[in-house]
């Protein structure tokens, strides 16, 4: 027997089961052209500094804001069936903050936007408290941060 | 993730995923998507590897050209769970031989976790123990290999997968220092549960609770599903 985190072929057949929510017709915003625009990291793995974190199971709906200049995170996913070892040796695997103020440094985006954010990514089925609680509430913030992109990364 | 980027869309931002799940993002009508054919958890790709996470960035800010979505394209090289080279990392000898052999070797291994420590300035232990209480944690797997009880040497069922996972952070991290070479997917939870005296203590620890027949919720989690 595989180990569940390796295997590809039972990944992809709970990929394609996996039940979802439906939504309308997405909206797709053209954003300003990408050596003016800021970007913000948003990521599902769960990260938190010192103090924070994220509670076992699928309740936790909250957010943690991450300032961009914090290196010292802590990766709260914390399945067993997960190779953290990545993480342990780049954070910017999971969470390309240096790749991104490189990008801003050559000029290729017009800035990292002063904070990020994280989640995690266990969520209720429903998922109809990060569509219509933190999911809105983290935009707004963001929005006020002046980001115009967004990258989503997960684990 | 998905979810998020339809929220973030409809409140008027411009999203883009990055995603080894490719069904879930084409079920979900996600706006933008780069399809990264990676292990879960390595977003980028390739830890250490500037220039091949700087690659996929400039993939994913590719799609914002296209004018309308949902759009996904795919990232075009793979990155194999299965198929990397091991990691290489030597282990410390005996230090101590009236130590239990894991015990040992993680206080032998101390060092490596604090220059590890002192260069990342990160750490993910602390979801039960700190890094200074790993020896004394796997002194208590040990106990349960020689046949105590998992509740009468101290753990609960929250704490023994919470200690466990702490542990494991330990040995990987300090691995990322001590490793020669790229850290390739799973192979730093290879070389954890394969190699080390640790790893081996906490998988003979769940065989033994599996087999006295302690409720599987207990055990289960002290290692990845699939692992003896």
């Amino acid at each position: 027997m595989s180990v569940f985190g390796k295997d590809e072929a039972a990944i992809g057949k709970f990929a394609a089961s996996l039940p979802l929510p439906e939504f309308p017709p997405c909206s797709f915003n053209t954003p300003k052209p990408l050596h003016a625009a800021k970007v913000a990291i948003v990521t599902t793995a769960a990260l938190h500094q010192e103090g924070g974190g994220f509670e076992l199971g699928d309740s936790d709906y909250h957010y943690e804001t991450l300032p961009s200049s914090a290196r010292n995170l802590k990766l709260g996913h914390h399945s067993v069936n997960f190779d953290r070892g990545g993480f342990a040796a780049d954070i910017n695997v999971v969470y390309p903050i240096d790749r991104l103020e490189e990008l801003a440094d050559s000029g290729v985006i017009g800035g990292v936007s002063e904070n990020h954010y994280a989640f995690a990514g266990n969520q209720s089925a429903t998922v109809s408290e990060i569509r219509l609680d933190s999911g809105p509430q983290c935009a707004q913030a963001m929005l006020e941060d002046g980001v115009d992109i967004v990258l989503l990364t997960g684990t | 993730m998905c979810t998020l980027a339809h929220v973030f869309e409809a409140a008027g931002l411009s999203t883009i995923v990055l995603t080894p799940l490719r069904p879930v993002a084409e079920r979900m009508g996600v706006p933008r998507t780069l399809y990264t054919d990676f292990p879960l958890g390595q977003s980028l790709g390739k830890p250490r590897d500037k220039a091949f996470q700087s690659e996929v960035l400039l993939a994913a800010f590719d799609l914002l050209k296209e004018s309308e979505g949902p759009v996904i394209r795919d990232f075009p090289i793979r990155i194999s769970a299965t198929d990397n080279e091991p990691l290489q990392c030597a282990l410390p000898p005996r230090m101590d031989a009236e130590l239990p052999p894991a015990v040992d070797e993680a206080q032998a291994l101390k060092a490596a976790y604090d220059r590890a420590f002192e260069k990342s300035n990160k750490t993910s232990i602390g979801m039960r123990i700190s890094a200074e209480e790993v020896p004394d944690a796997l002194a208590k797997f040990v106990k349960i290999v020689e046949g105590e009880h998992w509740e009468d040497v101290g753990f609960t069922a929250e704490s023994l997968y919470g200690t466990a996972h702490d542990v494991r952070c330990y040995y990987e991290e300090l691995a990322c220092e001590l490793a020669e070479g790229p850290i390739a997917p799973w192979a730093t939870e290879e070389w954890f549960y394969d190699q080390t005296e640790a790893g081996e203590i906490i998988l003979k620890a769940r065989r033994v609770m599996r087999d006295k027949e302690v409720a599987q919720s207990v055990w289960f989690g002290l290692a990845p599903a699939g692992r003896a």
